[in-house]
């Protein structure tokens, strides 16, 4: 029945797999992306807007801090039209040297940053690409891209577009031009979005952005022209993070496969030992031995199954875990600093989790609290999400931070809670995760994965704040208690005492002892 | 000096001494309810239990601690000069304390004032202290022996002798001495019906004397009943509505006393007192109007029966309440006049007085 069927619709003119081949060619990634923008952050005209100022201010700062630069940054939005904005980001930074500037803003998954282990806030090379191509898209205007490497250098002026169909840059313009700074880059976008304050605002992410990097300076021009300076709280780059080899048991069996193929080392012992971290000659031998291939055979030469049985060996064996000296936090002191600076709140506290890891991956989680002052006391608390000190400011409800506090009791904290919910008070939390990789549910990036190693982390940090606020809000009330017994146990006392002298006949001095006795046991009196 | 004075300051000093120890002072008061009374028919009235609750100074009790001392304080001050203050006098006494130790309402420095009371078991009088509300009026064969308090000479009343007024009981009635040929003193409910006692002369045609208890009898009122009827040895007989009030309230506590100041009634109560009416049989042998009991009579009848020690101890009273409860209605002593003004001089009060042995107890 359904061998008839199928041959009977064959002959009706169906495709078959000649007039299927005819219509199977190579998506470009870019084009790719044209139709799936959502997937970037590129959704809607404000989330737009927020995704390129971010992805423009995380390359600067990146670019910056790798040069050993206090980065200095000018965020500016105009309007041109009603629904037509031009955002411009410049920094100070390192420049780029002149043959890059078209394949970095013209081309999608080209960067630095994906090939290797070491915290950053770029990570795959889409971001600002994405964002040029986004303005080319809704405007049809190019991005112009300024950047100088030095003052003996020239500015290169560069208006670049991006070739959809096949991932490469054209390039309108290419001059050199006078330009004021000794060094850095700017580029400037015109797409079509909406500015709008608020809490997914591009306000919103600079000042948050300001709060995760106290080292930073920047001057941001809204579009009602009035510019607002975020001043660095510090005048200390952060250490340089260290980059790190992978760890074998973050490794993939694609990825493992690729390496193999792509090593120089001659050897499978040497492959081990030089491209992975914690793999010591000893325990090499101890992945080929239990993998049954020899330490000294080619790493070119091991075929599909060998690949396989060496992947389940390095699984099985026991290793050290990564190193985590590379992972580089805000610190609990910078944290609460820079939280004063953002934040008028009655009480700060903050913790620094000691690093841990998932998959193989370092990561090291912060959390941040204040409390009372000038905070919105109805309603839930304000939660802010950083990831490499990137504010996240969209899928709040889908990011493991937001799962952890909302799992967590704050009762305890003394803050009430509705089940399933934040709890409800004068209080911001911010959750910082650092990791040379951070796991993104999206390429939006916006919210962390739930992995159970950082959940835990979060929630022990969460956990130890919790701790300092909930002390904190017992002092508090025990105080006002206290106080308030005590303004009424005075109303008292005196009659007390008046009234014995009256019938006793005492003295003033005795009268006055024992007001004084009374004013004392009553205020140790419990009820 | 006065024996009361010196247990004042003993009070004070037991309590300043603890302060000085840095220790809690606390004062011990008798229980003053109907659930801390004893009902003993050999006495005859309600005597008080053993139930005491103690007052530790604390957050929690320092304002009535430190408001019991200033009555106390003021009631010491009271005595010393011989002066009286009623309870709304020293409600506003307590008004002119500085802050939050006044009193916010009358009924919370009379409860201040009874517990003090209580605390020394002692009369209110004696510890200078009066009643606002006056006693009842006496008209009848009664001549009382009052002195004058300037000349000290002794004055006769002659209770006949006010037409159709009446002889007022003074608030202290203990110095007072009685002269009478009457067979039974008559204690009547309402003012209402003693003014047409008084106006028919009926004391003259029945040989008694009349009270007008006005409601719940006084202290005074009952004091001075009591002494009449001591000293005269006659009957009283009680003449009051067909109701739980008038039954549980009034009549039980000119017999027994009241829960609230157990530890006076030995002398505040009328042991003799008998109940001529208005029965619940009286209701229909007369053909009363009546009245349907509403929610707070029927929660009266329920709470004699279950708490109150005189009802639980007489089984006619359990009945008669009973009675009253199944037939659902009241009736007041005026309605007698459904029939004729004067029935109840004329019909009614003959009758029953010439079956007094009937009396409910």
């Amino acid at each position: 029945m359904s061998q008839t069927l199928s041959k009977g619709s064959a002959a009706k003119g169906r495709s078959n797999a000649q007039t299927m081949a005819a219509s199977q060619r190579e998506i470009s990634v870019s084009e790719f992306f044209s139709r799936n923008r959502h997937l970037l952050g590129f959704d809607n005209p404000r989330r737009a807007l927020l995704t390129s100022v971010k992805e423009a201010v995380d390359n600067s700062l990146d670019a910056c801090e790798e040069a050993g630069i206090m980065p200095r940054l000018e965020v500016a939005i105009s309007q041109v039209a009603e629904d037509r904005y031009t955002m411009r980001v410049q920094d100070n930074g390192p420049g780029i040297v002149k043959r890059q500037i078209p394949n970095i803003f013209g081309k999608l998954l080209y960067g630095s940053k994906f090939h290797r282990l070491k915290m950053s806030r770029g990570q795959q090379g889409i971001g600002i690409s994405a964002a040029s191509m986004y303005g080319q898209l809704t405007t049809g205007k190019a991005a112009r891209v300024i950047s100088r490497t030095g003052a003996n250098r020239p500015a290169h002026l560069y208006e670049i577009q991006i070739n959809t169909a096949r991932n490469k840059p054209e390039i309108l313009r290419d001059e050199e031009i006078e330009w004021e700074p000794d060094q850095g880059t700017s580029v400037e976008i015109e797409m079509e979005a909406r500015y709008l304050k608020g809490r997914q605002s591009v306000d919103e992410y600079l000042r948050q952005t300001a709060l995760a990097n106290p080292h930073l300076h920047v001057i941001y021009t809204p579009p009602s022209g009035k510019p607002v300076t975020y001043a660095n709280s510090t005048t200390e780059l952060p250490p340089e993070p260290r980059e790190v080899k992978p760890h074998p048991h973050g490794i993939e069996l694609g990825v493992l496969m690729k390496m193999l193929q792509g090593t120089p080392h001659r050897t499978l012992q040497g492959f081990l030992t030089q491209e992975f971290s914690r793999v010591s000659v000893r325990v090499a031998k101890e992945i080929c031995d239990r993998a049954d291939l020899k330490p000294n055979g080619r790493p070119k030469g091991i075929a599909r199954e060998e690949t396989d049985r060496l992947f389940k060996a390095i699984d099985k064996t026991r290793l050290m875990k990564p190193p985590t000296d590379c992972i580089v936090p805000v610190g609990e002191e910078l944290l609460v600093a820079s939280l004063k600076q953002s934040v008028e709140a009655a009480y700060y506290t903050s913790t620094t989790r000691p690093p841990a890891v998932y998959r193989g991956n370092p990561f090291q989680v912060e959390v941040a609290m204040a409390l009372g002052g000038n905070i919105e006391a109805e309603g839930p608390i304000a939660l802010m999400r950083f990831a490499n000190r990137v504010p996240l400011l969209y899928q709040q409800a889908a990011c493991a931070t937001t799962r952890s506090a909302i799992g967590l009791d704050w009762r305890n904290y003394r803050l009430s809670q509705s089940s399933g919910s934040l709890p409800t008070g004068p209080l911001v939390v911010l959750i910082h995760l650092a990791s040379v990789w951070v796991p993104f549910t999206s390429e939006s990036k916006e919210a962390i994965a739930h992995y159970p190693e950082i959940m835990r982390e979060i929630r022990l940090a969460l956990q130890e704040c919790g701790r300092q606020i909930g002390d904190h809000i017992n002092r508090q009330r025990k105080a006002a208690d206290a106080a308030r017994k005590k303004s009424y146990i005075e109303q008292y006392i005196d009659h007390i005492a008046d009234a014995l002298q009256e019938i006793t006949g005492d003295t003033q001095a005795q009268k006055e002892q024992l007001a004084q006795n009374l004013q004392g046991m009553l205020e140790r009196s419990r009820s | 000096m006065n024996p009361l004075l010196a247990r004042i300051e003993k009070q004070a000093q037991s309590i300043r001494d603890k302060i000085l120890k840095r220790q809690k002072p606390s004062m011990r008061f008798p229980l003053r309810n109907l659930s801390n009374v004893k009902f003993d028919p050999k006495s005859g009235y309600f005597e008080m239990g053993r139930k005491t609750k103690e007052r530790t100074m604390s957050v929690a009790t320092v304002k009535t601690f430190a408001q019991s001392l200033k009555m106390i304080a003021l009631s010491k001050n009271l005595i010393e000069t011989d002066d009286i203050a009623t309870k709304r006098e020293a409600y506003y006494v307590a008004k002119g304390w500085s802050g939050e130790v006044a009193f916010s309402d009358q009924a919370e420095s009379d409860t201040v004032l009874d517990d003090v009371e209580a605390l020394f078991l002692v009369n209110r009088e004696q510890l200078g202290f009066v009643p606002e509300e006056k006693g009842g009026e006496v008209a009848g064969n009664l001549v009382v022996v009052d002195q004058d308090r300037d000349s000290g000479e002794e004055v006769e009343i002659d209770c006949t002798r006010f037409g159709s007024g009446a002889y007022s009981i003074p608030t202290s009635v203990e110095n007072l001495r009685f002269q009478s040929d009457a067979r039974f003193i008559l204690a009547i409910e309402t003012a209402g019906m003693f003014q047409r006692l008084v106006k028919h002369n009926y004391w003259r045609r029945a040989g008694c004397i009349l009270v007008s208890m006005g409601g719940v009898p006084t202290r005074a009122t009952r004091r001075f009943i009591r002494r009449v009827a001591d000293e005269l040895d006659i009957p009283v007989y009680a003449f009051v509505d067909c109701d739980p009030y008038g039954i549980c309230n009034i009549y039980r506590t000119l017999k027994v006393g009241s829960g609230n100041a157990a530890h006076i009634n030995e002398f505040f109560c009328v042991p003799q007192a008998h109940f001529l009416g208005v029965t619940p049989d009286d209701i229909n042998h007369y053909g009363l109007p009546t009245h349907p009991l509403n929610d707070i009579d029927i929660k009266r009848i329920d709470d004699a029966l279950k708490n109150d020690p005189f009802v639980q101890y007489h089984k006619s009273w359990q009945a008669a309440l009973l009675q009253l409860k199944e037939a659902g209605y009241r009736a007041e002593q005026q309605a007698f006049a459904v029939h004729d003004l004067n029935h109840v001089i004329d019909t009614y009060l003959p009758e029953k007085l010439a079956q007094a042995e009937d009396f409910l107890p």
